[in-house]
């Protein structure tokens, strides 16, 4: 038998994520849903000024996509926790950090990118104009796979542990503080006229540091998980 | 004369590391003793009164090395956690969870005093001031490490996982420092600034370094103490732990 590649391994890990979150699509779908109904519940709890809900959008959009990527992070790597597929990839001859990047990707495209392109219509919502919701959804679009690099790192430590879910997201979110500053800074910076170019930066800075570090802290807690 | 190399590996045992936890914990509980309050003396009594700020500066005595001492105590922790997971040490497993609720206090005492220190000079209990704010998320990254020791019970992998997420947040604390500095001075402008305080007497700078080598030599006498509990609880069935009981 030919032995797959690391690029292959990683690429049909993701083709069967992606496969799998297709086949349950009502999980995604409860993604989307969560996100939507947390933004929505803002005007409703602040009241529906105009002016105070346009100041208030960035922060809430990006807190409602923060909290329904921890709803979606449980999933990452519970299900294969626990029909053993991740104790083969333990085991797998690729290494461990390759094919739990491509787990954080594919979580990336299922749960990431919905909320990304589903943003701009939450940002008409809240009355923003053209340009700021174009910066929003650019800095969801940057920021978004930080908090799925990271977020993977909760997940896996607390991976079968009583009250999983709860545990992670109290782990996770104080990490996530600087890609919420930084991402929700961005409209606020581009709308009194400074740009919005520093903070899109700096989450591509934030992105490019998680890429190579969060894969590697992940699988290595993983190894602690299922040893 | 041929130098008697010192082993350091001679005390990465639970059963060496209890004795001598135990022989310098006196020491350093006495010293420390004795240094916080002949800090708390010079800062209290001896050093001039602020000619801004009157009196209620004076608990820049207790804020300031408290907050120095929950930065420095993750540190040592997250150093601890990654001695213990390279080597596979137990003994640094255990300094690390040690560590950890001290490390917790100190960076509560640093919000506690700062607050009673905000509202007479800011006027508020609280600020959205990134040394602030990042103390805070300090706290919030101590609950974290604790809670997940806690909440593993198989002890071996508890120690383990809870020395990485305290090694990731090391290396997010600057990053979430910076981020908040910034995010703060574009929201607030300006500020009232700590780093624009009239510059310090040198009794004031001396009490502050005395009452932070106290806190130092009180971690370190807390620390041991509860090492020493950890010790006893982990090894209870260990011949050793039976015949330190009988004795």
């Amino acid at each position: 038998m030919m032995q797959m590649g690391m690029t292959g391994a990683v690429l049909s890990l993701v083709r069967r994520d992606l496969l799998l979150a297709w086949r349950r699509r009502a999980d995604v779908a409860t993604t989307l849903f969560f996100f939507v109904i947390v933004a929505s519940l803002f005007p409703l709890g602040v009241g529906p000024e105009p002016a105070v809900l346009r100041t208030i959008a960035p922060g809430v959009l990006w807190i409602a996509a923060l909290l329904s990527c921890l709803l979606s992070l449980g999933r990452l790597f519970a299900v294969d926790y626990q029909d053993g597929t991740l104790e083969h990839m333990l085991l797998a001859p690729q290494p461990l950090t390759a094919l739990v990047f491509g787990k954080i990707a594919a979580h990336w495209l299922v749960a990431g990118l919905p909320v990304v392109a589903l943003s701009p219509l939450i940002g008409l919502q809240f009355g923003l104009s053209g340009d700021a919701i174009v910066i929003l959804s650019l800095s969801l679009l940057l920021g978004t796979p930080t908090l799925s690099l990271v977020g993977s790192i909760g997940a896996a430590l607390t991976l079968g542990v009583r009250g999983s879910n709860l545990l992670s997201a109290l782990l996770v979110l104080p990490l996530f503080v600087p890609v919420l500053i930084f991402g929700a800074g961005a409209v606020a910076s581009s709308e009194s006229g400074m740009g919005a170019e520093g903070h899109l930066s700096l989450l591509g800075a934030c992105v490019v540091l998680a890429i190579p570090f969060a894969p590697w802290a992940t699988a290595a807690a993983l190894r602690i998980a299922v040893e | 004369m041929k130098m008697e190399r010192i082993n350091w590996f001679q005390w990465s045992s639970p059963q060496a590391l209890y004795p001598l936890a135990g022989k310098l914990i006196p020491w350093f509980a006495w010293w420390s003793a004795v240094c916080i309050t002949a800090g708390l003396y010079m800062g209290l009594l001896v050093a001039p009164t602020d000619f801004q700020q009157g009196d209620s500066y004076r608990i820049i005595f207790v804020h300031v090395p408290a907050a120095w001492m929950s930065m420095f105590l993750y540190v040592v922790m997250a150093g601890w956690a990654a001695v213990g997971l390279g080597l596979k040490a137990r003994p640094s497993f255990m300094m690390a969870q040690a560590i950890a609720p001290t490390g917790a206090l100190f960076t509560f005492l640093a919000l506690f005093t700062g607050a009673f220190w905000g509202k007479p000079t800011w006027g508020a209990w609280w600020v959205w001031d990134a040394r602030l704010t990042s103390e805070l998320i300090l706290l919030f990254q101590y609950a974290g490490v604790m809670l997940l020791h806690a909440s593993i019970d198989d002890l071996r992998r508890a120690d383990r996982a809870s020395a990485v997420l305290a090694l990731v947040g090391v290396v997010n604390v600057p990053i979430i420092y910076f981020s908040v500095r910034w995010w703060n001075t574009l929201h607030q402008g300006a500020s009232i600034s700590m780093t624009a305080a009239p510059k310090m007497a040198a009794t004031m700078l001396a009490a502050m370094g005395i009452m932070a080598l106290g806190f130092w030599l009180y971690s370190a006498a807390v620390t041991l103490m509860r090492v020493r509990s950890i010790i006893l609880e982990r090894e209870r069935h260990a011949s050793w732990v039976q015949m330190e009981r009988v004795s």
